[in-house]
């Protein structure tokens, strides 16, 4: 202990800024205080209760009284149109509140940054402690974080991306009754995100590891009032509650083998676990249980779709750019322990590219546009998993910047888009899907903004040069098939299959994954932005560009989407600096990217030119399939729309995932819940054994007492008699 | 001469037991329990005079004093039995229900 304070002292940050650190979560905390403060003010004259509720409540008290709002002028909040009536009374405060917040957190992370920059190599994480936080026994938790290269690309992401996203929300959300409800809920979401990519142990890990979960539960059932929103919230939840548990496993297991929880201790001592031993994998495949909840991996993704419920920021912060990769994060973070085990490594990279694969043939057939962009998470998600299961931690990572950029920018674009279809469709009062591709269409006319921004964050996903998501996606490509041929994956053996096998077929499926990836996105964009418009007549007159505060952080983003890709450029494409990321992140998982790839020579070879034409070749090719193939003139508005038959209407139905999982789990539980554990043995044994027969028993008893009580003496008599007699009895005879 | 003392206690004390158990007359009831306190007090004389101390010979003041207050109690309970119950047999009574 006294070493290690000596060691902070020491330390080359010690006297920067990032003895601050721990203010970057308190700053969006103070912006959650005030902003829930105000959400605590009711919105209106009358209804002191919950904000939505007194919307509901306001919307019948427009029509009686003169003064109240008037509904034409109320865009209100897209998807929404039960609750926006009026706008909050403080919403001009939390407008400045919420967003300022992010930046003010914003600019001391790119003050650390530039510390760090400025001290030079820096090969070990500057460690903060501020208490202890839990000490029993052998256990000694101290409440600390850890800025280290790792940490600040994650602060930096969430702290950025996160400002864009605070900034198109006021446009978004303004109109909303539970305007400041929103941003205390997002702030408090930021504030744990931090706190999870800050924590300087398992354990401060995993608080904001469950606040970030409680936060998107939150902001998933934001609009609480209509059942299948709560349903989704709770389903995002409970579904996470399996992967927690892998999570706690992992950590029990981890503190009684090694007896700490901090990175630095547990990375220092983790070679005593035992190299490929069972325990070591035990304890990899329990974490990765975690991340598959968190970040929406198979079989736990159900609930990642369903999310898109809440509002569409909150599905770009939560659900797209931030939280869900926060099992990625993990994964690179442990590193340490991965890297000794490749049956773990092998598995989370055949999990994480099934899931690719599968969630993209799904996305293929979604006609909801967050849907398809919920299922192009999952991909990409499933793409950073085998970046990082291949023990390409820096390809994993980039992926997860890059991503960052382009699907923040998807999902805030089909915001946009929604938000101009809702306000299309609240001029007529008409109650179409406001987020239906079948009702869009032509909106590149109306829109131009969005549409030019939005095919660039496509082809970005798609994967065609020079955009981020090419270079990214084409490092965990050759990641994958480097791995293949040399290293300790390739030597080992996964249930029986030689590792080099098993990485060539998951190179290909990456590759199937990428035509798939580019054909549903070319899809999405040609029904939403080209063809005719099958809005409606009435409709299209109001089709217009959001304003500029939700357009600005559009452009930000699909700049740093087009040029995303020179934070880490291939040494085959030395086009700038090459492996920038790669280089900043090496002191912190170099050593186990090494174990994992072994001593492989990094000299550019015609192989990797050959990768990199190919992963083009097909990008390009699912783009052109899909503009071939697919008529948005022949595409009818959805209340026209004819079912759909064989295959396609498997697609549509999610391969029935949800059906199967509601027949195969949920419904036994709840029968077996009701039948087994409540009437069998709560009410039957509980309540009528237990309960009820200590009742009877008593009573029993006290009816046999009662029967001895006869009130003649001469019976008492006999009775002291005897006793005194039993007694002397007893002490005679003892 | 100590033994003879405690074995006649030991007959008195017994019969006053006896008594209790088997008589129904409350007055004859009340004897006997004031026979088995005088066994009592004759063991007591005994073994004072055995140990040579006068421990014992106190405490039988102290037990013909109890017994006195007690008898008197005792009298005026039985006269307030018969005075209702026109009766002092306890077969007849059982009013000492909880």
């Amino acid at each position: 202990m006294l070493q290690d304070l000596a060691a902070v002292d020491t330390h080359p940050l010690a006297a920067t800024a990032a003895r601050y650190v721990g203010l970057l979560p308190l700053i969006p905390l103070a912006g959650f205080l005030v902003n829930g403060a105000l959400s605590l003010i009711p919105a209106y004259k009358r209804g002191p209760g919950d904000p939505s509720a007194a919307g509901h409540d306001h919307e019948h008290d427009a029509a009686a009284h003169a003064h109240a709002v008037d509904h034409a002028e109320q865009a209100g909040a897209p998807g929404d149109d039960h609750h926006a009536v009026a706008r909050h009374r403080f919403a001009g405060v939390t407008s400045v509140v919420g967003p300022l917040v992010l930046v003010l957190s914003f600019a001391l992370a790119v003050a650390i940054w530039l510390a760090m920059m400025g001290a030079g190599e820096m090969n070990t994480p500057y460690v903060q402690r501020f208490f202890d936080w839990m000490v029993t026994g052998d256990l000694k938790i101290s409440w600390a974080f850890q800025v280290d290269q790792l940490s600040m690309v994650m602060v930096l992401v969430i702290t950025g991306v996160g400002t864009l996203i605070h900034i198109f929300s006021i446009g978004y959300m303004q109109d909303d009754p539970g305007y400041p409800r929103f941003f205390a809920y997002l702030n408090l979401f930021v504030a744990f995100m931090l706190v999870l990519v800050l924590g300087a142990s398992y354990p401060v890990l995993f608080v904001g590891w469950e606040g970030v979960g409680l936060c998107s539960y939150l902001l998933i059932g934001f609009w609480f009032s209509d059942k299948a929103n709560a349903d989704a919230g709770k389903k995002a939840f409970i579904v996470n509650r399996i992967g927690d548990f892998g999570f706690l496993i992992a950590m029990f297991l981890l503190f009684a083998n090694l007896g700490t929880l901090d990175f630095t201790r547990v990375a220092a001592s983790a070679s005593s676990l035992g190299y490929d031993s069972a325990l070591v994998t035990t304890i990899c495949l329990f974490f990765f249980l975690g991340c598959a909840g968190k970040s929406a991996q198979l079989p736990l993704y159900v609930w990642l779709p369903d999310a898109m419920a809440g509002p569409t920021p909150v599905s770009a912060l939560i659900h797209a750019a931030t939280m869900v990769t926060a099992g990625v994060y993990l994964i690179a973070r442990s590193g340490f322990l991965f890297a000794m085990s490749p049956t773990a490594c092998i598995t989370v990279a055949v999990v994480g590219t099934l899931t690719a694969l599968f969630a993209a043939t799904i996305g293929l057939k979604q006609w909801d546009i967050k849907k398809v962009l919920a299922y192009s998470t999952i991909s990409q998600l499933g793409y950073m998993f085998m970046g990082v299961g291949a023990g390409a931690y820096a390809a994993g990572m980039f992926h997860l910047v890059t991503h960052a950029f382009f699907k923040a920018l998807l999902f805030l674009g089909s915001g946009s888009v929604i938000f101009a279809m809702h306000r299309a469709y609240h001029h007529t009062g008409s109650h179409e899907d406001a987020q239906d591709m079948r009702n869009m269409g032509g909106l590149r006319k109306y829109m131009p903004v969005t549409f030019v921004l939005m095919w660039i964050a496509t082809l970005a996903i798609a994967g065609v040069p020079p955009f981020s998501g090419f270079f990214s996606k084409d490092g965990i490509l050759g990641a994958v098939f480097a791995r293949a041929q040399h290293g300790a994956l390739a030597e080992a053996t996964w249930l029986g299959m030689p590792g080099s096998a098993v990485l060539y077929v998951l190179y290909a499926l990456g590759l199937v994954t990428a035509f798939l990836t580019a054909i549903y996105m070319t899809r999405m964009m040609l029904y939403t932005f080209h063809g005719p418009n099958r809005t409606g007549e009435a409709e299209r007159a109001h089709l217009a560009e959001a304003p500029w505060s939700m357009t600005g952080p559009l452009v930000v983003l699909g700049v740093l989407s087009a040029a995303g890709g020179w934070l880490n450029l291939p040494a085959a494409l030395p086009i700038g600096p090459v492996g920038v990321l790669e280089h900043w992140l090496d002191p912190v998982v170099g050593a186990a990217t090494a174990a994992v790839a072994g001593t492989a020579s990094e000299a550019v070879t015609s192989t990797e030119y050959f990768l990199i034409g190919a992963a083009v070749l097909i990008a390009v090719l699912g783009i052109a399939f899909a503009v071939a193939r697919l008529k948005p003139a022949a595409l009818v508005p959805k209340r026209d729309a004819v079912p759909s038959h064989g295959f396609e209407h498997v697609l549509e139905e999610k391969y029935y995932v949800d059906e199967i999982y509601d027949d195969a789990i949920v419904q036994p539980l709840v029968s077996g819940s009701r039948n087994v554990l409540w009437t069998g043995i709560d009410r039957g044994i509980i309540d009528s054994l237990f309960v009820n027969g200590s009742a009877v028993l008593a009573r029993g008893v006290g009816w046999i007492g009662s029967q001895l009580q006869s009130g003649e003496t001469g019976a008492y008599a006999w009775a002291i008699a005897i006793g005194a007699l039993a007694v002397l009895g007893a002490f005679t005879f003892r | 001469m100590i033994s003879e003392a405690l074995f006649f206690s030991a007959v008195l004390f017994t019969i006053g037991v006896v008594g209790v158990l088997t008589r129904r007359n409350a007055i004859i009831i009340f004897m006997c329990v004031e026979l088995m306190l005088n066994a009592v007090n004759l063991s007591f004389i005994a073994l004072s005079r055995l140990h040579g101390s006068a421990n014992g010979q106190v405490f039988v003041l102290f037990v013909m004093t109890i017994a006195a207050a007690e008898a008197a109690v005792g009298l005026a309970i039985i006269i307030s039995i018969f005075r209702h119950h026109k009766s002092v047999d306890l077969r007849n009574i059982n009013l000492l229900k909880g």
